[in-house]
């Protein structure tokens, strides 16, 4: 029987009556009294020196109340990089400024060169074409490879070479992996692009900066996830504001998907902007804008080898990667490619060897970051590639070769420096096939043949790090920042329950989701505890949502400081029972003594706690509110298996996704309506990369994809109904929950699952393709099946 | 500039337009009914559609000159007269069929403009007519069901909840 409240329960989530009805709060719906609009004039170039800027024109255009260049940034800090990598050699990564607005140089389309603020946004726009700029255009580095050679252009001239760094790991592996080599029986290689991507929440960015003359406050309104991490990067590293005259504000978000965990140059501009002109300045962008602004995700080229003995046992990976990190550094993209895709290599398999290679590479380019699963796609695509690639060449199932060399003892160290606390990969593996109905597919697949289709199944397993993380092992790994959450337990008087949480709700749902764990472990009804989050002023302090870290980390947080309330409340009830505080017991929202049937309701303890007339003054103070940070012990360990079928059409190469399951081990689930929801959102992401999404760049430079008619975005009827099932749980062992984090394990689990159907496909029609590029457009199958 | 009226949500509204002012920005700038969204500039991605005169428009791709005259109903516009939810908004909250919420207004009033003319659509019809709604959250599982069920199709078959 499901659970109807409480933990496990799926009530209906609170936060949608106000976005149902159109009551939702969105950045861009925030406007202030004498508010101005700023329009950035960005570089159509991707590569170029900037001979001049002549404003005077636009200046005298009407509406127009001010013109900034970057000459008006002098003094004023770059945007920092929260992540520094440590190469092979020992040596720090190689480290660009990036400024606000273009100084110099303009290195990628769209970097902003001048922002024009007007009394309207129709103004500042037609003020901006009036603007004379003369660039001298120079030759611009594209790919990856090329941007490495001797006289290839430099994105950035103080650099020695467009090299960010060259990583290896774990380098004193090497010379071992590259024995088992030698030794093996078989060796299966793959070269595969990790396809480059734009995370596309349907609300674009949003920034309004206000700065208040009379406290000397300025307030930033950003469609964030981490409102914090904003006040801390920008306050501190950019604008030099300290925290107490900075509020940073995050409302509704509609979408992140990692993309808007970055401190962008025009929340630093409208910040920066509001307190020179002394107005409200807000900057709303276009989503062609945000294909040219906002950071992007994946781009990763890769080499990857799998050395197995006689037996099929896996006996060492190779990698050698190249990871675009775009014109500048994005906020965490150093991390990206390394500690957050290097550690997931080992996958689900006991693999003993492995060894990593990272070129980082600067090119004229969007900047790219984080983007759902950051980094651990981009492993289990090459990884679960290559296991099905090596499965076909040795003529064995490909699932029983994953069952052969399943880890299966936890905890699990692996050779890439993380531990594994649980896990149970056979018991997802066999949940997916009972889900899947796999038993069926020879008969579904005679169906389809019949129909002149030929239909494939794919397969893969996924690993996957979250609830992001130990402060003292990413600052030892280069993170300048801790990664811990807060949370503040505000009881009221009448025992209504504020919570103050540093996570971000942009989708998540955790308005319903965190009160369902405090109405659990007080006993009473959920409808009495609120969230509050998204402003810095009116929160502790907090890292914010991504990587799947918020229940995790800031979950634990609360719970750390709900119990708190509970130990202080016992105090109080006991005083109220006339017992002794041990022998008080909190259940269903009343406190009792044990073994009589004194007993005192929440409410009777939390307005005593307010109104302490008959209270234990001598020994606790009034009120009852309790803060916590946690910081947690290790990264949580989700892990699945997933299958797909598809159809592909040999006449036309376009491939239709049949069927498709998720079987998942999230560990304990606190509302499975919503993790269903994540997976379902997760899953599209995934089958938009395998089969529709591409950012692509001509040798130019210029972004070939940057609107809704060049990249395809997944569409309703792209996709199929998903069966998804968590049942499968091995709690995590070192948070209070014992959650892993559910939020990317789709877009992590999905991509290598649609690729290896297509292959199966091809394979049962009589074409042995042993690898195609995403995404699958029905060109490039067709391609595949005609050569 | 020249001046528009026009009813919205029942009530007549007017103001000053310039001939390049779009019916969106007419809609949140001037009349501050921001449950319209504006989440693309190609008249893709929906998050803009209302009704003008009973049909399913992208308040993008007209003019608020274009709309003088014209009935206009809004997200803020499709609850029940008592203030409740519709049945269509409420099946979304039942069935978890938005996340974010940015494409959600978008979403309902599409529905609702399918369900006026095909009062029992098929999934296929359903994925078909939100062609050119898109939503980046829920991989529109939960949107298709809730949008079966509000028209009163047993949706307990379907995968997962």
């Amino acid at each position: 029987m499901p659970k109807d409240h409480g933990i496990g329960a799926s009530p209906k989530r609170r936060e949608d009556v106000r976005f149902l009805t159109g009551k939702g709060q969105y950045t861009d719906d925030i406007n202030l009294h004498g508010q101005t609009y700023v329009h950035f004039l960005r570089s159509d170039v991707a590569h170029g020196i900037i001979k001049s800027i002549d404003t005077s024109a636009a200046e005298n255009m009407p509406g127009v109340v001010r013109i900034f260049t970057g000459a008006d940034f002098e003094g004023v800090g770059g945007l920092p990089c929260g992540w520094q990598i440590t190469d092979r050699h020992g040596q720090p990564m190689q480290e660009p400024g990036h400024p606000v607005l273009a100084r110099g140089k303009v290195r990628h389309v769209g970097d902003p060169i001048a922002a024009i603020i007007a009394e309207t946004k129709e103004q500042a726009r037609d003020a901006a074409e009036a603007i004379e700029l003369d660039i001298e255009e120079l030759p611009a580095v594209v790919d990856m490879v090329s941007a490495l050679a001797p006289d290839a252009p430099k994105v950035h001239d103080e650099l020695t070479s467009n090299l960010c760094y060259d990583w290896g790991f774990v380098e004193e592996n090497k010379a071992a992996v590259d024995e088992a080599f030698e030794k093996a029986a078989h060796v299966t290689t793959l070269e595969l692009i990790n396809n480059r991507l734009v995370a596309n929440p349907m609300e674009p960015r949003v920034a309004v900066g206000d700065y208040n003359q009379a406290n000397d406050e300025s307030t930033l309104y950003t469609t964030s996830q981490n409102p914090h991490v904003i006040r801390l990067l920008m306050g501190a590293f950019v604008l030099g504001i300290p925290e107490h005259k900075l509020r940073v504000v995050a409302p509704d978000v509609g979408g992140g998907f990692g993309t808007k965990i970055f401190h962008y140059a025009e929340e630093a501009f409208v910040t920066f902007a509001s307190r020179q002109i002394r107005r409200p300045v807000k900057w709303t962008s276009t989503r062609s804008e945000a294909f040219m602004s906002d950071a992007h995700g994946r781009d990763h080229k890769t080499k990857i080898e799998l050395a197995l003995d006689a037996d099929n046992n896996f006996m060492a990976i190779r990698t050698d990667t190249y990871a675009n990190m775009g014109a500048y550094l994005s906020t965490f993209a150093p991390s990206v490619p390394t500690w957050l895709h290097g550690t997931l290599m080992a996958g689900n398999y006991k693999t003993p060897l492995i060894y990593v290679n990272v070129k980082a590479v600067f090119t004229n380019t969007v900047p790219v970051d984080a983007y759902r699963g950051a980094g651990r796609p981009e492993a289990t695509f090459q990884l679960e590639r290559l296991v099905d690639k090596a499965a076909r060449e040795l003529g064995v199932d490909p699932i029983a070769l994953r069952r052969q060399n399943f880890i299966t003892q936890f905890p699990y160290a692996t050779p890439v420096a993380v531990e594994y606390d649980t896990g149970d990969y056979i018991a997802t593996m066999d949940r997916m096939e009972e889900i899947m109905d796999l038993s069926g597919f020879e008969a579904r697949r005679k169906a389809s043949e019949a129909k002149g289709k030929w239909r494939g199944l794919g397969v893969n397993c996924y690993i996957e790090a979250c609830g992001i993380a130990p402060s003292n092992l990413v600052g030892q790994l280069g993170a300048r920042a801790g990664l811990y959450d807060a949370a503040t337990v505000r009881v009221n008087a009448t025992g209504s329950i504020s919570v103050m949480v540093g996570a971000h709700s942009h989708g998540q749902g955790h308005e319903t989701t965190f009160p369902q764990v405090i109405a659990e472990m007080i006993g009473i009804d959920e409808s009495q505890v609120d969230i509050v989050h998204g402003d810095s002023s009116k929160i502790p302090f907090g890292m914010g949502t991504y990587g799947s870290r918020s229940l995790a980390v800031c979950g634990s947080a609360m719970v750390r400081a709900a119990e708190k309330v509970i130990r202080k409340a016992k105090k109080i009830a006991a005083h109220l029972l006339e017992a002794s505080e041990a022998d008080i017991e909190l259940k269903d929202g009343k406190f009792s003594v044990a073994g009589t049937d004194k007993e005192c309701a929440w409410g009777d303890v939390t307005l005593a706690a307010y109104v302490p007339h008959n209270y234990p003054l001598e020994d606790i103070e009034p009120g009852l509110e309790e803060t916590a940070f946690y910081d947690p012990a290790n990264f949580t360990y989700p892990s699945g298996a997933y299958a797909c079928e598809v159809e592909v059409d040999p006449e036309t190469g376009k491939v239709t996704i049949e069927k498709f399951a998720a079987a998942d081990d999230f560990g304990n689930v606190v509302n499975p309506m919503i993790v269903e929801g994540q997976v379902h959102g997760g899953i599209a992401q995934g089958i938009g990369q395998a089969l529709l999404e591409a950012a692509v760049y001509d040798e130019n430079g210029q972004l070939q994809s940057a609107s809704y008619m060049d990249y395809a975005m997944p569409r309703a009827d792209d996709v199929p109904f998903y069966i998804v099932d968590h049942s499968c749980c091995t709690p995590c062992t070192h948070n209070p929950l014992g959650v892993k984090g559910c939020g990317e394990a789709g877009a992590i689990g999905s991509p290598p699952a649609v690729v290896n159907a297509v292959i199966d496909a091809l394979a049962s029609g009589g074409k042995n393709v042993p690898h195609i590029d995403m995404p699958l457009t029905p060109h490039r199958v067709w391609k595949a099946i005609n050569q | 500039m020249t001046k528009v009226t026009m009813t919205v949500n029942g009530k007549s509204v007017s103001g000053e337009v310039e001939g390049r002012t779009l019916l969106v920005d007419f809609l949140r700038d001037a009349q501050r009914l921001t449950g319209t969204h504006v989440g693309c500039d190609t008249s893709q991605c929906g998050a803009c559609t209302v009704h003008v005169d009973g049909l399913q428009v992208k308040s993008c791709t007209m003019f608020a000159l274009e709309a003088d005259g014209a009935t206009v109903t809004t997200i803020e516009g499709m609850g029940n007269a008592d203030g409740t939810m519709s049945a269509l908004q409420a099946s979304f909250q039942e069935h978890h069929g938005l996340q974010c919420g940015f494409c959600t207004p978008g979403m309902i009033m599409a529905a609702s403009s399918l369900l006026k003319v095909n009062p029992k659509p098929t999934e296929a019809e359903i994925r078909h007519h939100l062609e050119g709604n898109i939503c980046r959250c829920t991989g529109y599982h939960n949107i298709v069901k809730a949008i079966m069920a509000a028209s009163g199709q047993d949706v307990s078959a379907i995968a997962a909840e």
